[in-house]
């Protein structure tokens, strides 16, 4: 049961990038692409991405634990570290060469063929060279 | 003009915040889809295993099944393997580095107004715009 929550929010998840075209590389490079031809349709992406979710935090502060029990997650500190600012740094500059972020990798395998396949697995092992660094650096 | 492009964006953003919404109201959590993936990954997170990899199987049933049906959506994706294997590497490292990507940072942390995911999405905003800018309008290779 608690598994099914999670599977219908990914589904909803993988439409809503769909619909919105994140799944587009073009489009996402067209939204890094400033100086060029901008696309601003990530910025509506974005803002009618925080809206609900937004209601949700409201409805969240006024309850003790979710729906299944468990404690909501507390907001983390406001100190910044390397980890974030390098780490978001990284992360955007692999963003703008290819288009792809986390969800949207996921949510395109069944498509995108060998490409795709080269990114996730890419993005795999970047994540498992990061949690050594991240150990040393000391982040959370 | 109110492109249609902006109008499915509104609205697919707002199923995504939709998604994002259940996700913590019903089970607790924060729908980022890197830490998600993370925490299988690099297995600092397998407790809850269950609810990861039932996320992620309908993150990637929804697109296949609309593949399956209606053919598969505008990608546009490189075909070049050097340049996917190095922003592959760049997103992981990056997102597990900062605790969190578009989704983690950029919808379920701005909207409760986190001081790191606010600074973190200026940060990959800035790291993509500089990127795009010098490899495709300096040297033309994207």
């Amino acid at each position: 049961m608690p598994a099914l929550v999670p599977f219908i929010s990914g589904a909803l998840f993988g439409l809503g990038l769909l619909v919105s075209g994140m799944t587009d590389t073009a489009k996402v490079q067209g939204w890094l692409d400033v100086f060029g031809n901008w696309d601003p349709t990530l910025a509506f992406v974005l803002g009618g991405a925080i809206l609900p979710m937004a209601v949700a935090w409201r409805v969240a502060a006024g309850r003790q634990r979710s729906l299944l029990g468990n404690p909501f997650p507390a907001k983390p500190s406001p100190r910044l570290d390397h980890g974030l600012t390098i780490g978001s740094l990284l992360f955007g500059a692999g963003w703008g060469l290819v288009g792809l972020c986390p969800g949207p990798a996921m949510a395109s395998i069944s498509y995108n063929g060998t490409s795709g396949a080269i990114f996730l697995l890419a993005m795999i092992a970047g994540m498992l060279l990061a949690k050594p660094v991240k150990a040393r650096l000391g982040a959370s | 003009m109110m492109h249609t492009d902006w109008l499915l964006g509104l609205g697919g953003g707002l199923i995504i915040g939709l998604a994002a919404a259940i996700f913590l109201l019903v089970n607790g959590r924060i729908m980022g889809a890197s830490g998600i993936l993370g925490g299988l990954v690099d297995g600092t997170g397998l407790n809850i295993w269950r609810e990861r990899v039932a996320f992620i199987a309908g993150l990637v049933a929804v697109p296949a099944l609309v593949t399956l049906l209606a053919g598969a959506p505008d990608s546009h994706i490189t075909r070049q393997p050097l340049l996917l294997a190095v922003a592959g590497l760049l997103v992981g490292f990056g997102t597990r580095l900062a605790n969190g990507c578009t989704s983690g940072h950029g919808v379920c942390g701005i909207s409760r107004l986190s001081e790191r995911s606010i600074v973190a999405t200026v940060f990959y905003l800035l790291g993509g715009g500089i990127t795009v800018f010098l490899f495709r309008h300096q040297w033309g290779i994207i």
